[in-house]
């Protein structure tokens, strides 16, 4: 064998970098409709290293995974037409609901099911939950070593990856065989961009889902060009048991949130006179800005 | 009785500053439950390092010392920390947010299948009733939190499948000694029993790993100081205020021309950029310089004695005073609040 067998974890994630005002709801929640649904960014870095080992060993493939809703399969277009071969969008209302732990296991049942890897490439981090958990836990769930924070593809030979790391406080350069997750953080090379002719060939990529809402002639190319039909997973194609997804498999329970945003407005004058200056002070320490 | 645990990181066999911190809350959590505090340290050279946690209030350590357990890698160290949660089923495990801490406690969390919330700010212990099933689940964990590119602050808890795990990031908890004479006891782990020659299948070629040194970037506050504050002995006020919020002093750059405080702590367009949760900019105007650097602070508080300074239209509070008087009013406050 020439190549290797690379599976590349992908989120799709509303755009928090640019939260306006209207961001949240009067109720407190997130109003994901006015937030424009992005590739995760540090997932477009995971997609990089991957394709930089498929540069370097031409016969390798690239897979993505994603868990998400129907709409997702977004990533999975953008992903081929920067280079990826094909992908998986796991879909299912059961996973709705799900913390990293439920999320982790949906997604060690997928890559069990692709079977026979080498490579798995993961963000850092998804911008939305910020809790960078997913990819380690993913990594123990399936039983392999993990390399977190990778800034840089040092070298890959068969069975054996290089792999320089970015720690807070330094870099630190690991080898590890195959197969082996590696979580990719931000400071590693941008993505390549879209491919004219990949763009050209896939743009009329559907899931099955999506089908049922295109038009004839949509239909009739996806039927006759197989390649063009991605591929959409349910709880049951991964084997997954249900107790371990959704809220149900997920041991943090949200029990409040606070939105921020809407409580930056006017400035408020303080003097220094001492119950003005307490005021303040208790104010930080409910809000959590001290404490 | 089920305790409260805490993973101490190393930095050349001390300590490290976040782990303290833990230790400290750790105390103060385990306290309000009744239950004790207990600790585990892997690692290499380990003979003295009980006495650099007892005095934070930890009644166990449990100490793995092997020279394979240092440099840090994932795997050895997730057996350890796994197999003794196993044995000894705490209700509460506390990880550093950092490097390390985020990698060992997923894949910890993963093993145990238990919940794991991630850059705590704040740890609570409170009640929580189920409406639908009519119970109420006493002494859980708060898990304070920001979330979504930090536009919410969501509290998380984990009702059932414990224990409790949670990280919190580096100078976001007071680090505070209990008591210089508080003795603990001295548990040796067994290493062999607990890992297996597959978990050093990472091989770690070249560590380049700088000395802690001022990290503006990282610290969740900032307590900032420029001309105004008037004199270098005068910038101990803003260290004082510091010390107490768990933040970092940095400054304008008058303030680094004037020789009041080091180049390495400037803040603006020639300087660092930072965007912590909270900036205090003491006797700072704001110049347009010096606002690229720090806008992007999730909550700024400006301490001036001109209402109309810059800085004020971009601050979310505005304390109009000579800082030489607030300043130390603040200490006063905090501290008074914070029992
Ligand atoms: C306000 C709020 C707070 C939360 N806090 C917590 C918490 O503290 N602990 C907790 O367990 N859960 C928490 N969650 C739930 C968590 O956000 C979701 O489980 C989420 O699906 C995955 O976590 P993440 O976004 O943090 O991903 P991360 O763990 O940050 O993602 C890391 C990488 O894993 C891969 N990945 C993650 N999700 C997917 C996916 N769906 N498909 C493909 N690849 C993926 C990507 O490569 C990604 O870059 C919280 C949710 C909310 C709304
Ligand atoms: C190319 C270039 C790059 C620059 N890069 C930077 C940079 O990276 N960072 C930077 O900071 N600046 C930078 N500057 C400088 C910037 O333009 C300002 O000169 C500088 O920021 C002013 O610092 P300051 O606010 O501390 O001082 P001042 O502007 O002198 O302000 C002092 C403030 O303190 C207040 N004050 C006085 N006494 C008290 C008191 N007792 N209590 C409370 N308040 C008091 C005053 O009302 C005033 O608002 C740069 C300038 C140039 C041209």
């Amino acid at each position: 064998m020439n190549g290797f067998k690379i599976i590349v974890l992908a989120k799709q994630v509303p755009d928090t970098r640019n939260v306006g005002k209207d961001a949240m709801k009067e109720d407190g929640t997130v109003n994901r409709a006015v937030l424009p649904a992005i590739f995760n960014p540090e997932d477009l870095n995971a997609l990089e290293l991957a394709l930089q080992v498929k540069d370097k060993y031409p016969d390798s493939e690239v897979i993505i995974l994603t868990m998400g809703p129907p709409r997702a399969a977004d990533i999975i277009r953008e992903a081929i037409y920067r280079g990826a071969d094909k992908g998986y969008l796991i879909t299912d209302r059961r996973f709705a609901g799900s913390d990293t732990l439920a999320t982790s296991y949906a997604i060690s049942q997928a890559v069990k099911k692709i079977g026979d890897f080498d490579l798995i490439f993961a963000g850092r981090q998804a911008i939305d939950g910020d809790t960078a958990q997913v990819g380690p836990q993913a990594a123990e769930k399936v039983g392999i070593p993990q390399i977190t924070y990778a800034e840089e593809l040092i070298s890959v030979e068969k069975e054996k990856i290089t792999i320089k790391r970015r720690l807070e406080n330094g870099v630190e350069t690991v080898a590890a065989p195959m197969p082996v997750l590696i979580t990719v953080h931000g400071s590693a090379p941008d993505c390549r961009p879209r491919h004219a002719k990949r763009l050209m060939k896939y743009k009329y990529a559907l899931t099955k889902t999506e089908m049922k809402d295109a038009d004839d002639l949509r239909k009739e190319l996806v039927e006759k060009r197989p390649y063009l039909l991605i591929e959409e997973w349910s709880v049951d194609d991964i084997g997954a048991d249900v107790k371990w997804l959704g809220l149900s498999g997920s041991p943090t329970k949200v029990k409040k949130v606070e939105n921020i945003v809407l409580a930056a407005k006017e400035a408020k004058q303080i003097d220094t006179s001492d119950e003005q200056l307490e005021e303040f002070i208790k104010e930080l320490i409910e809000n959590h800005t001290i404490g | 009785m089920r305790n409260v645990f805490v993973y101490c990181e190393l930095e050349d066999n001390n300590v490290a500053d976040v782990s303290l911190e833990l230790l400290t809350k750790g105390k103060d959590l385990a306290g309000q439950l009744g239950v004790q505090l207990e600790a585990i340290v892997i690692g290499s050279g380990l003979e003295n390092i009980g006495a650099q946690i007892f005095k934070y209030g930890a009644d166990t350590v449990y100490v793995a010392d092997d020279k394979r357990l240092s440099p840090y890698t994932t795997l050895p160290h997730t057996s350890i920390v796994t197999g003794l949660l196993k044995e000894h089923n705490p209700q509460i495990v506390l990880f550093g947010a950092t490097s390390i801490g985020r990698d060992i406690a997923p894949r910890v969390a993963s093993a145990m299948r238990c919940g794991l919330t991630a850059d705590c700010t704040s740890l609570v212990i409170g009640d929580h009733y189920v409406k639908k099933t009519d119970t109420t689940y006493k002494n859980l964990l708060y898990q304070i939190r920001p979330a979504f590119g930090g536009n919410i602050i969501a509290t998380i808890i984990n009702p059932d499948m414990h224990p409790q795990m949670a990280t919190v990031r580096q100078g976001v908890m007071k680090k505070e000694v209990f008591d210089e004479n508080h003795q603990g006891e001295v548990k040796k782990v067994k290493v062999a029993d607990y890992v297996k020659d597959e978990d050093f299948v990472i091989e770690i070629i070249e560590r380049h790993i700088e000395k802690s040194k001022v990290n503006l970037g990282a610290s969740p506050i900032i307590v900032a100081g420029g001309y105004g504050v008037g004199s270098k002995e005068n910038f101990d006020l803003l260290y004082q205020l510091a010390d107490v919020l768990g933040a970092e002093v940095g400054g304008s750059r008058a303030a680094v021309d004037a020789g009041y405080i080091e180049h390495e702590r400037q803040i603006g367009q020639t300087g660092v950029t930072v965007r912590p949760k909270l900036y205090i900019a003491c006797g700072i105007s704001g110049a347009v310089q010096h606002r690229v650097g720090m806008d992007q602070s999730a909550m700024i508080v400006s301490i001036n004695t001109d209402e109309h300074a810059p800085i004020n239209s971009i601050a979310d509070y505005n304390i109009h005073g000579d800082l030489n008087e607030v300043i130390p009013k603040l200490i006063k406050f905090y501290k008074k609040n914070t029992k």
